[in-house]
């Protein structure tokens, strides 16, 4: 045995690994070269005849040997295994751009997100969320806000009555007797907004619904004044509206605010006449059996309807109440 | 509220340079929308002259008939013109417009040919001048009336602005030109001179003896002037200017008398009502109807009379319904010559019955209910007289007058109450100024205030505070927030409201909003009976169509459902969420306590009790496949599983634990209905709806649905975790052969009941249905596990055997071998 020959073996074996095909080829060359009966394999079990000087120095050749093979096959597999792997793979692929299988797009009706949005913001600046019946009672929809029943303000709201008539219920026509509910159970401060469906006999048309939603606020505190009102509102607006937008009291009536304001605010470029609002009327609250002397109190209330279409520029409202998934679903769950 | 601008004028300084535009800013800035502005006149340009009617030839060959008029301008000779109407005869004066002239419309007058003769112009409406909506014919006028060539566009005074105001219903001094004058002088910061001043003090001389008035029903007037007049010329005729004005008003010229009441009404406020005194037996007395009888309107309406209706009376019969609308026997005719005028301060409630209950608002009862100014009976009735005496031979025979006006309350407040509402500082001064500017007295040491005659809604601080803010602007007020409260969250209701519609949302059901109006077809359709039928009757519904309130939301869901599939939608999902109405309770009679202080709390508890329950539910409908089709396969349809899984999602979701039974109940298949239970209590129903509904509803077979009770949902409750044990655990499957008819809820429930304590879950891993016998296999796996050690094989048969043994008891189950 000489070492030429051995480094000869593992030449052999080098090129044998290079030269093969694929993993099958490698496969018998590498029994050639380093399988139980390759020169190698055959040279390291004859090391136990030899000489202890020539075992040491034959020893360390042909564990280097060795070690080159192991290694020169180990690289050849790794080539040939990373090709057989690209053309399975290869083999494999898809189009992914087809359509999967998906369940139907859901979605939250416009007015519950833009019901939801209003009553995070007020959550966030303290407000509590009250709700109440839309079956309601006449007192608390009409003669608690002092609106009595022969007065003209008691037609301003074409009402919706369920018999017998002389039960004096109706379908609230706003959300204030939430308000009358607030102040009859809770103690100042009370700081509210009320959200909910209402109804008023109008014909369904372009901007009328017979059935509709309001949200209103009502705050109740010692020292709260109009201007806190102006405050709370564009604040308000601009979270609805944007940034941009200015808002306008203007003088009007209601009979539970005195002074009474309609908002308008300046919105794509003309006004717009956004809800009602003022400070609610002493007599209101004496009716709630809240002190006067001590306490104050604003209200405000507007269509979410109105602001949804102002907002969105919805032009029909009947997209609004109808139903079809194909309005309802361009609003996704709101986020 | 219609107000032109030349009649405001006559009583505000205004000057010349201020526009249109700023007098409607200055309305809005104090409380008066303005609706519109009206510029008559402006898309009208002349030549448009008055003209005599010379001739007249009728042409026949048409099919409407057609005139062939001459007429004198004023130029000299006779121009002619073709004209359609027919209500003018020769010698009566017209409106020509002359070649050159444009109508409004952008419609061009010139020289045509037409109906075969030369037509040089056109004779005018009032319609087609863009001044009235008259549709009678012609504007026609009266030798004497109208110069012949004289400018129409100046004698008519067509070019006016008039302004269309929103009045509100607390401000009913300002439905006459008098209370907006006074609102444009004060906003605008101008002299204003009030018309009554002219009128105070005015006396008739007493010729002889009149009507006499009474106010037979004390608290419905407080002041009733009749003023009788004679020798009246049924033939006079409305100054063109008068009428004008009435027409600028929106509305129609009638007669002198009448037209004189409606100018006064407009100019002051005060309605007035004018008899043909020839027609009354005795004396005017206001008084209740006292008994049903039948009363004709001058619309010519025969109405009913109420018991409780205030009416004017002659000694034998009503001749008005007070205040609303006078009666159709004693109205003035072409041949009154005896006048009769009532001016009345009547109580405003009163007024707004009448007109109520007759459903008949008119310009008056507009007026009367919401409060004129007591002072007006007298001014407004002597208003009456100077004019129609000026205008007519008409002239005062005497004036009567019962009870008095009654002003409101003078009123002392604390001119702080001003700063501390509006929130920024306003001296009492400036407080006493303003108050002056609307047509209060103040006395600055006590702040006492005496409000003006017009305004019996001045009361309280309250109401002082509002005219203050309003004339120094609503613009003024700062813009600060309100001191913050501490903290808020949504109720635990709420987020559970709002975590099932977005769980239902993102997992493909799009939400819907339908009206809670049904009606007894509709639930009787659906199969409601008892309680789940029983609802609520709107008195007055939109439609009669719809008269009930919703016992079910599955109803509204078919409906939206239907429509979306008329509109071409196939496959998909709804839910809605909201109040149900069933008449849980009976409605009665509501309790009106004091408003002056709060109620006892028993009267408060009695009015929230008097208001029914009404559930909160949540719904769905599934029709057609459960997923969009797409090129792989044939999408899956919705069944009775869709719908149960999302009600147990809904459950799931409030952290509920619940059983499922069977449930034959409607709208669902009696077969095919699940009915979830909570504490014992059935909140869901799920499953697929009842074949009949489906085929009567045109919906998708098969169709599935599911309602949820969210109200009838017990609070989550605290968790209390037991601890994760760390123990193997022991599997053990079971097959268990039972009838087809026991259900795999019952043999799962007592497969739990026997297995004890150690059981961790239990799963139904196999249905095997052909075995034939009317027998099933149902294969569970058990799953058992101790927190404390590793069960041994002979604990874990045992349990599973203990399992077995209770299906085995209670259902007859027999263990399957393999």
């Amino acid at each position: 045995m000489r070492v030429e020959e051995i480094s000869t073996w593992v030449e052999d074996a080098r090129k044998a690994f290079a030269s093969a095909a694929d993993l099958d080829s490698l496969k018998t060359a590498r029994l050639t070269h380093a399988g139980d009966k390759s020169p190698i394999a055959l040279a390291s079990r004859g090391l136990g005849a030899l000489s202890p000087e020539d075992k040491a120095s034959f020893g360390k050749v042909i564990g280097e040997a060795k070690a080159d093979i192991a290694q020169a096959l180990a690289e050849a597999t790794a080539v040939l295994e990373a090709e057989r792997d690209r053309k399975v793979l290869l083999e494999e692929v898809v189009d992914i751009t087809l359509p999967v299988n998906r369940s139907h797009r859901g979605g939250l009706h416009p007015i519950t997100i833009i019901k939801n949005e209003v009553s995070d913001f007020f959550i966030e600046q303290g407000f509590a969320v009250e709700e109440g019946p839309e079956l309601e009672s006449g007192w608390l929809n009409f003669d608690a806000l002092n609106i009595p029943a022969d007065h003209p303000a008691r037609t301003m709201q074409d009402t919706f009555f369920i018999e017998p008539v002389e039960s004096g219920m109706v379908l609230r026509t706003h959300t204030s007797p939430v308000q009358i509910r607030t102040m009859l159970t809770q103690e100042p401060p009370i700081y509210v907004v009320c959200p909910g469906r209402t109804f008023r006999a109008d014909e369904l048309d372009a901007t009328h619904s017979p059935v509709f939603h309001q949200v209103e606020g009502l705050v109740i505190d010692k020292g709260i004044t109009m201007a806190h009102l102006k405050g709370t509102l564009d604040n308000f607006a601009r979270h609805m509206f944007g940034p941009n937008v200015t808002t306008r009291l203007r003088p009007s009536f209601f009979p539970f605010t005195e002074p009474s304001a309609e908002v308008d605010i300046f919105f794509n470029n003309r006004w717009i006449e956004w809800g009602g609002c003022g400070m609610v009327n002493p007599k209101v609250l004496a009716t709630c059996g809240i002190d006067t002397e001590v306490y104050s109190g604003f209200a405000f209330g507007m269509g979410l309807e109105r602001t949804l279409m102002v907002r969105h520029g919805i032009t029909d409202m009947h997209d609004i109440v109808e139903g079809d998934l194909r309005f309802t679903r361009q609003f996704g769950v709101g986020l | 509220m219609r107000a032109p601008l030349s009649w405001i004028k006559e009583f505000v300084d205004i000057p010349a340079s201020v526009t249109a535009e700023q007098i409607s800013d200055g309305l809005i800035r104090v409380g008066f929308e303005v609706e519109e502005i009206i510029r008559q006149g402006a898309d009208l340009t002349g030549p448009l002259k008055f003209a005599k009617v010379l001739s007249i030839e009728e042409i026949t060959e048409f099919k409407k008939p057609i005139r062939y008029v001459g007429l004198d301008c004023g130029e000299g000779q006779t121009r002619f013109v073709i004209c359609g109407a027919t209500n003018f005869a020769v010698g009566d004066l017209v409106v020509a417009a002359l070649p050159g002239a444009v109508l409004p419309g952008d419609f061009a007058i010139g020289v045509r040919e037409t109906y075969g003769k030369t037509s040089n112009g056109m004779i005018c409406s009032g319609r087609e001048l863009g001044i009235s909506d008259d549709h009678a014919g012609i504007m026609v006028f009266a030798e004497g009336e109208v110069a012949i060539g004289g400018d129409a566009i100046e004698a008519l005074q067509i070019n006016d602005v008039i302004f269309d105001i929103a009045v509100n219903p607390d401000r009913g001094y300002a439905l006459s030109i008098r209370g907006i004058a006074r609102e444009v002088a004060g906003s605008l910061g101008l002299k204003f001179t009030d018309p009554v001043d002219a009128l105070r003090g005015l006396k008739f001389a007493e010729t002889g003896k009149g009507v006499t008035a009474k106010i037979g029903e004390k608290r419905s007037a407080s002041v009733f002037y009749v003023r009788t007049l004679s020798n009246f010329d049924p033939k006079a005729t409305t100054p063109i200017w008068m009428r004008r004005r009435i027409e600028k008003m929106g509305m129609r010229s009638i007669s002198l008398v009448v037209d004189v009441t409606n100018y006064v009404m407009l100019e002051l406020g005060q309605p007035l009502h004018a008899f043909d005194k020839a027609k009354i037996k005795g004396g005017l007395t206001i008084k209740l109807a006292g008994k049903a009888q039948k009363f004709k309107t001058l619309d010519g309406v025969e109405r009913t009379l109420d018991s409780n209706d205030l009416m004017v009376c002659d000694d034998e019969q009503p001749l008005a319904l007070a205040g609303t609308m006078g009666g159709l026997s004693s109205e003035i005719s072409e041949t009154t010559t005896d006048i009769a005028l009532e001016a009345v301060h009547f109580c405003e409630v009163c007024i707004a019955k009448n007109s109520r209950r007759h459903k008949l608002s008119s310009e008056a009862s507009r007026r009367l209910e919401r409060s004129v100014d007591p002072s007006l009976a007298e001014f407004a009735s002597a208003r009456f007289v100077q004019l129609l005496t000026a205008h007519s031979s008409a002239h005062h025979v005497a004036t009567v007058v019962d009870g008095e006006p009654i002003y409101a309350p003078l009123v002392t407040i604390d001119p702080a109450y001003v700063s501390k509402t509006l929130g920024f500082d306003i001296p009492a001064k400036k407080v006493a100024e303003v108050l002056r500017t609307i047509g209060c007295d103040v006395d600055e040491k006590s702040f006492t205030i005496d409000p003006p005659s017009w305004r019996a809604d001045l009361l309280a601080a309250a109401d002082f505070t509002e005219e203050v803010a309003r004339m120094i602007g609503y613009d003024k007020i700062p813009s600060v927030l309100p001191p913050r409260p501490l903290h808020a969250t949504l109720t635990s209701t709420q987020k559970r409201r709002r975590a099932v519609a977005t769980m239902l949302a993102s997992r493909g059901l799009a939400e819907v909003q339908t009206f809670p109006f049904t009606n007894q077809t509709t639930i009787d359709s659906m199969g409601f009976v008892g309680e789940r039928a029983s609802t609520y009757k709107v008195a007055n519904p939109m439609s009669e169509e719809f008269p009930l309130m919703r016992v079910h939301l599955v109803p509204g869901l078919i409906e939206v459902a239907q429509r979306n599939i008329s509109r071409g939608a196939r496959d998909f999902a709804i839910f809605e969420m909201g109040s149900i109405f069933r008449s849980s309770q009976k409605l009665v009679p509501a309790v009106s306590p004091d408003l002056s202080k709060r109620p006892g709390q028993k009267v408060i508890d009695e009015i929230f009790a008097s208001v029914p329950a009404q559930g909160y539910h949540v719904a769905g409908l599934l029709v057609g496949k459960s997923e969009n089709e797409n090129w792989q396969r044939k999408a899956r349809a919705y069944n009775w599983q869709d719908a149960i899984s999302y009600a147990q999602d809904i459950l799931a979701l409030c952290n509920l634990e619940w059983t499922v039974a069977r449930s034959d109940l409607a709208p669902w298949h009696p077969g095919r209905c699940a009915e979830l239970i909570v504490n014992g209590k059935a909140v869901a129903h799920a499953g697929e709806l009842h074949p009949r509904i489906v085929a009567a509803y045109g919906l998708p077979e098969r169709s599935v649905a599911f309602a949820v009770a969210l109200s009838a949902l017990p609070d989550s409750v605290l968790v209390r975790p037991t601890t994760v044990g760390t123990m193997p655990a022991a599997v053990q499957d079971v097959a268990l052969i039972v009838d087809s008819t026991v259900s795999a809820a019952d043999v799962e429930g007592a497969l739990r009941e026997g297995a004890g304590e150690l059981l961790e879950s239990i799963t139904l891993f196999d249905r095997y249905d052909k075995i034939g016998d009317g027998k099933i296999s149902l294969a569970f796996t058990l799953v058992f596990r101790a927190q404390d050690r590793t069960l041994t094989g002979e604990e874990v048969s045992a349990m599973r055997e203990a399992a077995t043994a209770v299906a085995a008891a209670k259902f007859g189950a027999v263990v399957r071998t393999a």
